[in-house]
């Protein structure tokens, strides 16, 4: 950096080879209607967190498809478990489950059970 | 014949490249990056191929850098790109040849508008008329040099002293080939193959012997792009993107590449010394780089001039294990040596001779 005056960016490409999906499948057995997200985004408007925190439950969604855990971990927190979001959704996805296993995923995973 | 499928695909990507009275249009930047390229390319059409070739002192810049850069407006732009067509009306040629990609596609771009918008083109032949004085008439045939290069590469591997082949193994050279993303990426039409699958510079390596290979971001941009460079502080975007296609050619062990543009050999040149004094990490054999050239200079090699004068030396990452692979006879300890005066570069660099 002193040399250069930059560094090499790190690059944004989603590679699904290297991504850890694990989050992704544990949620897709315990809460199969997370399938059935068109993510249209109707979680994220009525979201009230959303309005303080510029956290998206629609974002959240596909970072764990994804396989982006870290992202997902830095954001999960922000939601409130107000649970809007499942009365608004149209197609019936248990939204306020998801957050809700994605925590439990993470703290078996911090205890090594998953 | 009624073509049907790829093939009447693959000729709707064809393109008309003249014959012969070339007016030749330098770039700015490629005198500083690699100066034997442009000379090379003139040696190549006047003594080679036996091919008028004029270029004209009063060129200047096409301001593209400044256009894409959003410092330039484009009327401005067109303005002077009008008075370059005017020069080359005055000096009796209609077949326009760019050295430069972006003026390639620059000159395509504002034809195009033109053509869509007689209005614009009405408006700036009247400011040039009114600043200048010139009048002019659009060029017949625009082709980019490399275009030129391609349609007489059979005429240079007929006269090739040496072949793209590793001499002590027999195996073609494997040849990662780079096209400016301003050649065909903007024009599709405008390119030889297209934007897809243009065959411009595989055209050049496949009839002088090389094997081009095809990898996952053969299309990708090599970091140029202008405005992520212009910013020292935006030059992490710059120096990602050629990082990118380094790490994706890498696995495929390629001998070298091959560009058409005056910033990838720059960039994909440069960024690879960039990159072993941050990381350590060099993409070559042998914990070597890849050596990039120019489509002139391996030209010019193929057809057996000396290393040195075409400016191989100017290169940051070695070209020498190219060299050595394809049996070049060529002389290590002149490489720096100044006082050896380029037998060609002295009478190419007077303009016209």
């Amino acid at each position: 950096m002193d040399k250069f005056g930059f560094t090499i960016s790190a690059g944004r490409q989603i590679d699904y080879d290297s991504n850890n999906r694990r989050l992704a499948e544990y949620i897709f057995e315990k809460e199969p209607s997370f399938r059935l997200c068109i993510e249209c985004g109707g979680c994220s408007a009525t979201c009230t967190t959303a309005n303080f925190t510029g956290f998206s439950l629609r974002e959240l969604h596909i970072l764990i498809k994804r396989g982006e855990n870290d992202q997902v971990r830095q954001n999960l927190n922000k939601c409130m478990l107000c649970g809007k979001c499942t009365l608004v959704c149209p197609r019936g996805v248990n939204t306020r489950n998801i957050v809700v296993l994605a925590k439990n995923a993470f703290q078996k995973s911090d205890e090594y059970e998953i | 014949m009624i073509l049907e499928g790829k093939k009447a695909i693959w000729n709707d990507y064809q393109k008309e490249i003249a014959d012969d009275k070339y007016y030749y249009v330098r770039s700015c930047v490629r005198q500083n990056f690699f100066p034997g390229s442009e000379t090379a390319f003139l040696k190549i059409m006047r003594e080679e191929l036996k091919k008028e070739v004029y270029e004209h002192p009063c060129h200047t810049s096409c301001t593209g850098i400044g256009y894409h850069s959003d410092i330039v407006p484009v009327e401005t732009t067109m303005t002077v790109v009008a008075r370059q067509f005017a020069i080359m009306t005055e000096a009796g040629y209609e077949n326009l040849v760019p050295s430069c990609i972006t003026s390639f596609g620059l000159y395509t771009e504002i034809l195009d508008t033109w053509h869509h918008f007689p209005e614009v083109e009405k408006k700036i032949r009247l400011q040039l008329k009114k600043a200048t004085g010139r009048e002019f008439k659009k060029p017949k045939n625009l082709a980019h040099a490399s275009d030129v290069i391609y349609k007489f590469r059979k005429e240079i591997a007929a006269k090739a002293k040496y072949k793209l082949i590793n001499k002590k193994t027999g195996e073609p050279l494997k040849v990662v080939d780079h096209i400016g993303c301003h050649y065909a990426k903007m024009f599709p039409s405008k390119g030889v193959g297209g934007a897809e699958y243009p065959y411009v510079l595989a055209g050049m390596i496949e009839e002088w012997g090389g094997k081009i290979i095809d990898y996952p971001e053969r299309r990708h941009c090599c970091g140029f792009g202008f405005r992520q460079y212009l910013v020292q502080a935006n030059r992490g975007f710059s120096i990602a993107c050629s990082k990118e296609k380094f790490e994706s050619m890498e696995p495929f062990k390629p001998d070298m590449i091959i560009t058409n543009c005056p910033g990838c050999p720059m960039f994909l040149d440069r960024w690879q010394y960039v990159i072993n004094e941050m990381e350590g990490k060099r993409y070559g054999q042998n914990g070597e780089g890849i050596p990039v050239f120019t489509y002139e200079e391996v030209a010019g090699l193929v057809l057996g001039y000396d290393p040195w004068e075409l400016g191989l030396q100017m290169h940051q990452t070695d070209c020498e294990p190219v060299l050595d692979k394809i049996g070049v006879d060529y002389s290590p300890e002149d490489k720096y040596n100044l006082e050896i005066i380029p037998s060609f570069s002295e009478k190419h660099n007077l303009i016209n001779v």
